[in-house]
């Protein structure tokens, strides 16, 4: 290819990517600048104003973000516990392409990888494939090998997604629900339950159980002897 | 630049709002002082429902937590980490020191990890044992009763357990230990490394009708809504303004250099406030730096006049020097027994419930000083990074690792709460030749000079790392773990994490009665200006193999007392 062809097919590589840009922003800009506003958590003004500037970006192509809702509900099929869908795993997906920009040429060239191993297999997308030629797909890059040194671009791209698909479900409502996690709400702390303990055959020192919160005092004001023995 | 001239006159100003900081705001605001209080970030309160995470879901954000706006997770209560855009600092020759900064009132008592140790009697007397370092010119009976008054003002849990170095102090009782703490007891007794209730800063037991009392949601991290925790802001600050001190904070507010008279004594600061970008002088009779080791270091050196033309106090050239850091290395364990756990709430206290103090004499050692452990684990609650390699465990028991479906859903919750690690916190030698100095090439960007490190480990700190990584994996073992990931060989420094990483940079004006030694003096008074204190860790002779903010407090208690006797008296 000489100078002024790769000149023109840059110039056409990067007008179709506009193109395809802007026709993948299929919610409203309205939409998208009132997603800031689902978020409240403490922020500070600037970190406010970064996360809204990502929230108005579109990494991902929708046919791009098809390929991973299909890659996250083989990865995590939809079960009673709760889907992908449910859990906003492709969003979170979009979001942290641009908050982690060091991740974004893996995923793009993965996803790419993706369709041309289907094409070259089966002819067609890896989207047009039928459940099972996709699962022959996931047969040859879901399995890494845990005492190999390095693994395949492939391998670790799954490795990638899979990754995202699981933290993004398992940090969501429905897969706290599912994990089992019961915290992050004001509560009593008095010890591991006692059939626990059990199971484990563990037990508190009788020696250290004067050291413990007698939560029933709890609400006492504390006071203390002049040795430092708490006498309240 | 024009500098705006601020007509009020203060007794008292001082620069920064952390454990030091806050610290001699309340003494001295409670005897009457004018106080100005300069922070360079923000104000906060952890009860302003704007400000707030703690009690937040990974879901409420769109990163799930993760840690790309804050170093520790996005609902860590820091504004700031090792980098801050638009405030570099470099490194001298193969030097990695992490700088870790959090720009907001409070400090980095927001997030700390609450762990509340006293220096005991051998932590001031290092060369007195080993010939290496330094003594403190004070001893701890010189602070003992200001320990007793930090515990009965702040509060602290533990148990008395009558150990030498570990002094016991004026306690709330301990929560009992977790599931994977009473693991690494069965371990670690059986090697014989002493297991005893932490000694932590949060309220398990009302101690004041001001703050509340701990209702276990493990996030002292994210600074707690109800003060149930140690913050500067929420349990120093606002206290003494609440009480009717006479305290203006200055937020936003970054000090570029402390102002002399004719006769070289302090005057105030400079201050750029950081919303208009313009010049401020705010005057007072006393300075009391605190500011961080490593930023008051840095206000000093940029602090050249006529009368200190080697900056502020330096003319010992010791500004700076002596900076060292605790040692640190971490180990992870996989139990199997851990796995399919029965759920239940074990979120606790924020921080761990039981801990190791150092338990060996270093005589018997190749390395002279000695270092604790910290564990963590348990049935956390999710965030970012959960769930990724969700089977590589399953390597361990014969099955397979990776693929896709159903199955990995199981191998989340199968894995839940069976991994569990311990942190070695170690006390180093401080040396001259570890330091931060003024880098005359870069400024950052309010046209401040920056600081630039140099700083590397000695053998001591390897030796210990190296014996720390033998006394978790014997541990795990004991507790029927497995270890996981490489031992660090010599090659990793044993395993050794970069220096600034452990967050407890101390020494830079450290303390001595020679003013051709030290910086300040006991009092942590500037040797060279009598108007001049500092009360952050700077003055550090030795990091004892303890975490420093409770001795920042009691040392920042003795030292206000000294300047309200000294502002009496009028020699100052």
């Amino acid at each position: 290819m000489n100078r002024r062809d790769s000149i023109r097919s840059l110039f056409l590589g990067s007008m179709a990517g506009g193109l395809a840009l802007e026709s993948c922003v299929t919610e409203p800009k309205q939409a998208l600048e009132q997603k800031i506003w689902d978020y409240q958590y403490g922020r500070t003004p600037q970190e406010k104003a970064y996360d809204e500037k990502l929230l108005n970006q579109q990494f991902f192509t929708t046919s791009e973000l098809d390929k991973i809702r299909r890659l996250g509900n083989l990865i995590l099929p939809p079960n009673e516990a709760g889907s992908i869908e449910e859990a906003g795993v492709p969003e979170f997906i979009e979001f942290m392409a641009k908050d982690f920009p060091s991740i974004q040429t893996q995923m793009r060239g993965g996803l790419m990888w993706l369709d041309s191993h289907t094409y070259k297999t089966f002819g067609k997308n890896f989207i047009d494939c039928s459940e099972d030629e996709q699962h022959q797909v996931l047969d040859l890059i879901a399995f890494p090998d845990p005492e190999a040194k390095e693994q395949k671009q492939e391998v670790r791209f799954f490795s990638l997604v899979r990754n995202l698909v699981m933290t993004g479900y398992f940090t969501s409502e429905a897969g706290i629900k599912e994990l089992g996690y019961q915290g992050n709400q004001p509560n009593v702390w008095d010890g591991v339950p006692e059939e626990v303990l059990k199971d484990h055959g563990m037990s508190y020192d009788e020696s250290w159980m004067p050291k413990f919160v007698d939560q029933s005092k709890r609400n006492d004001m504390a006071a203390w002897d002049e040795e430092g023995n708490l006498i309240s | 630049m024009q500098i705006i001239e601020n007509k009020k006159q203060y007794d008292v100003v001082i620069v920064g709002s952390g454990a030091g900081g806050g610290m001699a705001t309340k003494i001295l605001a409670d005897q009457g002082l004018k106080v100005a209080v300069v922070e360079a970030g923000p104000f906060f309160d952890p009860a302003n429902p704007d400000q707030q995470t703690q009690l937040k879901w990974p879901y409420e954000s769109p990163r799930r937590g993760a840690g790309t706006t804050r170093a520790f997770g996005e609902f860590d209560m820091a504004y700031g980490g090792w980098n801050i855009e638009g405030e570099p600092y470099n490194q001298i020759g193969e030097t990695q020191f992490d700088w870790f900064r959090s720009r907001m009132l409070g400090g980095r008592t927001n997030h700390w990890g609450r762990i509340s140790l006293r220096f005991g009697p051998r932590d001031f007397k290092g060369k007195d044992r080993d010939g290496l370092g330094d003594n403190w010119p004070i001893g701890y009976e010189d602070l003992k009763p200001y320990y007793d008054k930090v515990d009965k003002l702040i509060g602290v849990f533990g148990s008395k357990e009558n150990m030498y170095n570990e002094p016991d102090g004026y306690f709330l009782p301990a929560p009992k230990p977790r599931l994977h703490e009473l693991y690494y007891k069965k371990g670690a007794e059986k090697s014989g490394v002493k297991v005893m209730p932490s000694r932590l800063s949060i309220l398990t037991k009302r101690i004041n009708n001001e703050r509340g009392i701990c209702f276990y949601c493990s996030q002292c991290s994210r600074s707690c809504s109800v003060y149930g925790d140690f913050s500067a802001g929420s349990c120093l600050i606002f206290p003494a303004q609440k009480s009717g001190g006479q305290v203006d904070l200055y937020v936003n507010s970054m000090v570029r250099e402390v102002e002399v008279n004719g006769e070289g004594k302090a005057t105030g600061v400079l201050y750029i406030n950081k919303e208009d970008r313009k010049e401020y002088r705010v005057t007072g009779k006393v300075v009391v730096l605190a500011a961080s080791a490593c930023s008051t270091a840095r206000i000093l050196l940029n602090s050249k006049s006529a009368q200190h033309p080697n900056g502020l106090g330096n003319s010992s050239d010791l500004v700076g020097k002596y900076l060292h850091d605790s040692t640190g290395s971490d180990r992870m364990a996989f139990v199997p027994e851990l796995m399919n756990r029965k759920r239940y709430n074990e979120d606790g206290v924020g921080g761990m419930h039981l801990y190791s103090p150092w338990w060996l004499d270093n005589k018997n050692l190749d390395f002279p000083r000695g270092y604790h452990i910290e564990v963590w684990g348990g049935l956390g609650m999710p965030s970012y990074g959960s769930g990724f390699n969700p089977n590589d465990l399953n390597k361990y028991l014969g099955l397979k690792v990776g693929g896709y479906g159903n199955q990995l859903r199981e191998d989340v919750k199968k894995f839940y709460g069976s991994v569990m690690g311990m942190s070695g916190r170690g006390e180093s030698i401080a040396r001259k030749e570890n330091y931060c100095e003024i880098d005359p090439t870069t400024v950052d960007e309010f046209g401040i000079p920056v600081l630039r490190f140099n700083y590397s480990w000695s053998d001591y700190e390897r030796k210990q790392a190296r014996h720390m990584h033998n006394t978790f994996e014997e541990i795990i073992e004991n507790m029927g773990g497995i270890v996981l990931g490489e031992k660090p060989g010599a090659d990793r420094d044993y395993g050794l994490l970069n220096p600034g990483r452990i967050i407890h940079e101390v020494g830079t004006t450290r303390m001595g009665s020679d003013p051709k030694k030290s910086v300040v003096n006991e009092f942590e008074q500037l040797h060279d200006v009598n108007n001049v204190f500092i009360v952050d860790a700077g003055p550090f002779v030795s990091q004892a193999d303890k975490n420093p903010t409770w001795t920042i407090l009691a040392l920042s208690w003795r030292t206000s007392e000294y300047i309200i006797q000294e502002l009496k008296k009028q020699n100052i």
